[in-house]
């Protein structure tokens, strides 16, 4: 296990050097520097007053020579400032992460607790009527646009209704008793959650429907029922047991692209996670902000990955860890 | 479970065929719509990117079909325009992916060994990237700083380009692993067998013999990756770093429409609900597809 987890570490480690790689090579390929930035705020600044400024903050110099530059600071802890914020990185990113996990992480639980239920029910009863609405919802679901459907929910319970707030996030002062403070992050929550459920809720049941109904056609189910077991034993301890592996496989990878899938609703919504800091900071230009995030998007993938496998492992007896199935 | 009726049974089936069917015709219709947008302008004798600010948001009309937007263009022509926009990149990019895709897939899945090793490593690495952020940074990066002449990185037909290259880089990885799949089932096959102790070549044998058996699955991921694409590119758009204004597609005709929301809420619904619509209409096709190809899926 430990030998495992090691090796992962390891393939970790590379997917974030090669990823920083990219990236930096990617944005020191956009338009403009912070150097750009910093002259139109200074209309009196010269030609040579720019390059001097550039030959300071070493952005003369090649990409490559840049990134090791950048590359060695970083793996001292130095991951530098953000420039729009004027506050190193991780200061920044840090609040934004947990108000991800937060939004991502409550639809992601809500999506899961219809999903699974309902993909179950559709299993249950094949090319029924029921089956097939459901499926209809389903590619309801995974067709829509995001951010058309936040717009739509805006338009309906922001703009006419007035129901819920457009956007942002409660703003939680000292002295605010909890209960007020709650119900206000809640009104705030509501929106985003439920457009980020709805993006994922068709392809969960989908896939939760498909793998119990495979399993409902195995010969050991027919078994089961022909030895006198009862539906709710066969459904549950036979079938889901048994479906329930590739379903945690798929969820677990699905929360990882999470993180970083949030960034349109984020946007719309004004929620002030990291999706929406990395996607503000590609458009201001604040590179180290941007690499940053990204960094952290991507292990959250990882680790999405990892969990992943370790739910499979953990789920299904007849899976080791060293691979050597029984 | 439900005793299956064969008269259910057959009502399901034709209403799912009909979705299917409904899709085509819907999809072939605004196809032919937006591939003839021009003609359709001459016809009507509106100048899709004339403005007229004397009349924004004007109901529809025998004039104005769907009325017009913030700054006075007929909003049904530029529907349609946008239309040819996302159909292009869509198709143009799942073919471009679904090429990708097939020759990464048939290569690990046939020669195997440490390639296949790299292959696999490589498509598990693309699929853990924060795909999202990934795609609006490639989105941004200015072409001539890789040496893309300026003329060109500035024309419009280059963002174009560009789109269906990025949309095409985050597809191609789930027609890999289905090939690679198919390609490891089929080379254990006899026929394969027997072309080989014929002494075909393995490019022929991957191309000739491997790939044309696989192509129902490829045919069905394509149809599904389609419906994805267009949402990425209308996702990019409407975030201004897809299709570049004046240039219309669905996308980028949302990007105002969230604060025009009061005045003008069906500037925000039309352009939504063709994107929804195309969507799903790809994937109730590639769905039917898969029902009719796959003799395993479905029909049970």
């Amino acid at each position: 296990m430990s030998r495992y987890l090691a090796a992962r570490a390891v393939q970790t480690a590379i997917t974030l050097a090669l990823m920083s790689l990219v990236v930096f090579v990617l944005i020191g390929l956009m338009p403009g520097d912070p150097i750009d930035m910093m002259i139109s705020g200074d209309p009196q600044m010269t030609s040579e007053d720019a390059a001097r400024l550039r030959a300071m903050y070493g952005l003369d110099k090649p990409l490559l020579e840049r990134y090791v530059a950048w590359a060695g600071q970083a793996l001292q802890g130095n991951f530098g400032y953000s420039r729009s914020f004027s506050q190193p990185v991780l200061t920044v990113l840090w609040p934004r992460l947990l108000n991800t996990l937060l939004l991502a992480g409550t639809a992601f639980v809500l999506a899961t607790a219809i999903a699974l239920p309902l993909g179950i029910w559709a299993a249950q009863r094949p090319r029924s009527r029921a089956d097939y609405l459901i499926n209809l919802l389903c590619f309801a679901g995974i067709s829509a646009p995001p951010f058309w459907l936040a717009l739509l929910l805006i338009t309906l319970f922001a703009v006419f209704l007035g129901w819920l707030p457009a956007g942002g996030m409660a703003d939680v002062r000292p002295g605010t008793p909890w209960a007020t403070a709650l119900i206000d992050q809640l009104r705030h929550l509501a929106l985003p959650v439920v457009t980020l459920t709805l993006v994922q809720l068709g392809a969960y049941t989908r896939f939760m429907r498909g793998a119990m109904i495979e399993i409902l056609r195995q010969d050991y189910i027919r078994t089961a029922r022909a030895k006198g077991a009862t539906e709710t034993t066969v459904l549950w301890r036979h079938a889901f047991a048994n479906a329930l592996a590739p379903v945690l496989t798929v969820l677990a990878l699905s929360f990882g692209g999470l993180v970083s899938g949030a960034l349109i609703t984020e946007t719309m919504f004004a929620w002030p996670g990291m999706g929406k800091a990395i996607y503000q900071a590609i458009l201001d230009n604040d590179y180290n902000l941007a690499l940053v995030g990204l960094l952290m998007a991507t292990l959250a993938t990882i680790a999405g990955n990892l969990a992943a496998d370790l739910a499979y492992v953990w789920v299904d007896p007849r899976v080791s860890i060293a691979g050597d199935a029984a | 479970m439900t005793a299956e009726s064969p008269r259910h049974r057959a009502w399901v089936q034709l209403t799912r065929h009909r979705l299917a069917r409904a899709s085509l015709i819907f999809l072939a219709l605004l196809l032919v719509l937006s591939l003839s947008a021009p003609l359709i302008a001459d016809l009507r004798g509106i100048d899709p990117t004339a403005t007229d600010l004397f009349r924004r948001f004007e109901p529809p009309s025998a004039e104005h079909w769907l009325g017009t937007d913030d700054l006075g263009r007929d909003l049904f022509q530029r529907l349609l325009d946008g239309g040819r926009v996302s159909l292009l990149v869509g198709l143009s990019g799942a073919v471009l992916s679904a090429f990708l895709g097939a020759l990464i897939g048939v290569l690990a899945g046939y020669l195997g060994g440490r390639l296949d090793g790299f292959l696999m490593r490589l498509t598990d690495g693309v699929i853990s990237l924060p795909l999202l952020p990934l795609l609006i940074v490639l989105a941004a990066i200015d072409p001539r700083k890789i040496g893309i002449p300026a003329e060109i990185a500035q024309s419009e037909t280059f963002s174009l380009y560009r789109i269906v290259v990025i949309v095409a880089l985050t597809g191609w990885t789930t027609v890999a692993r289905l090939v690679r799949a198919e390609t490891l089932s089929l080379k254990a096959r006899d026929f394969t067998r027997a072309a080989r102790a014929l002494g075909a070549r393995p490019g022929r044998i991957m191309f000739r013999h491997i790939l044309p058996n696989a192509a129902g699955s490829l045919v069905v991921a394509t149809t599904m990756s389609v419906g994805a694409l267009i949402l990425f590119e209308s996702t990019l758009s409407f975030l201004g770093l897809g299709t570049q204004p004046p240039a219309a597609s669905w996308g980028n005709m949302l990007t105002g429409a969230q604060e025009l929301l009061q005045q003008a809420p069906m500037l925000a619904l039309w352009p939504g609900l063709l994107i929804f619509l195309t969507v799903i209409a790809f994937n109730f096709v590639g769905d039917g597809l898969q029902d009719a190809l796959d003799p395993r899926s479905e029909r049970r």
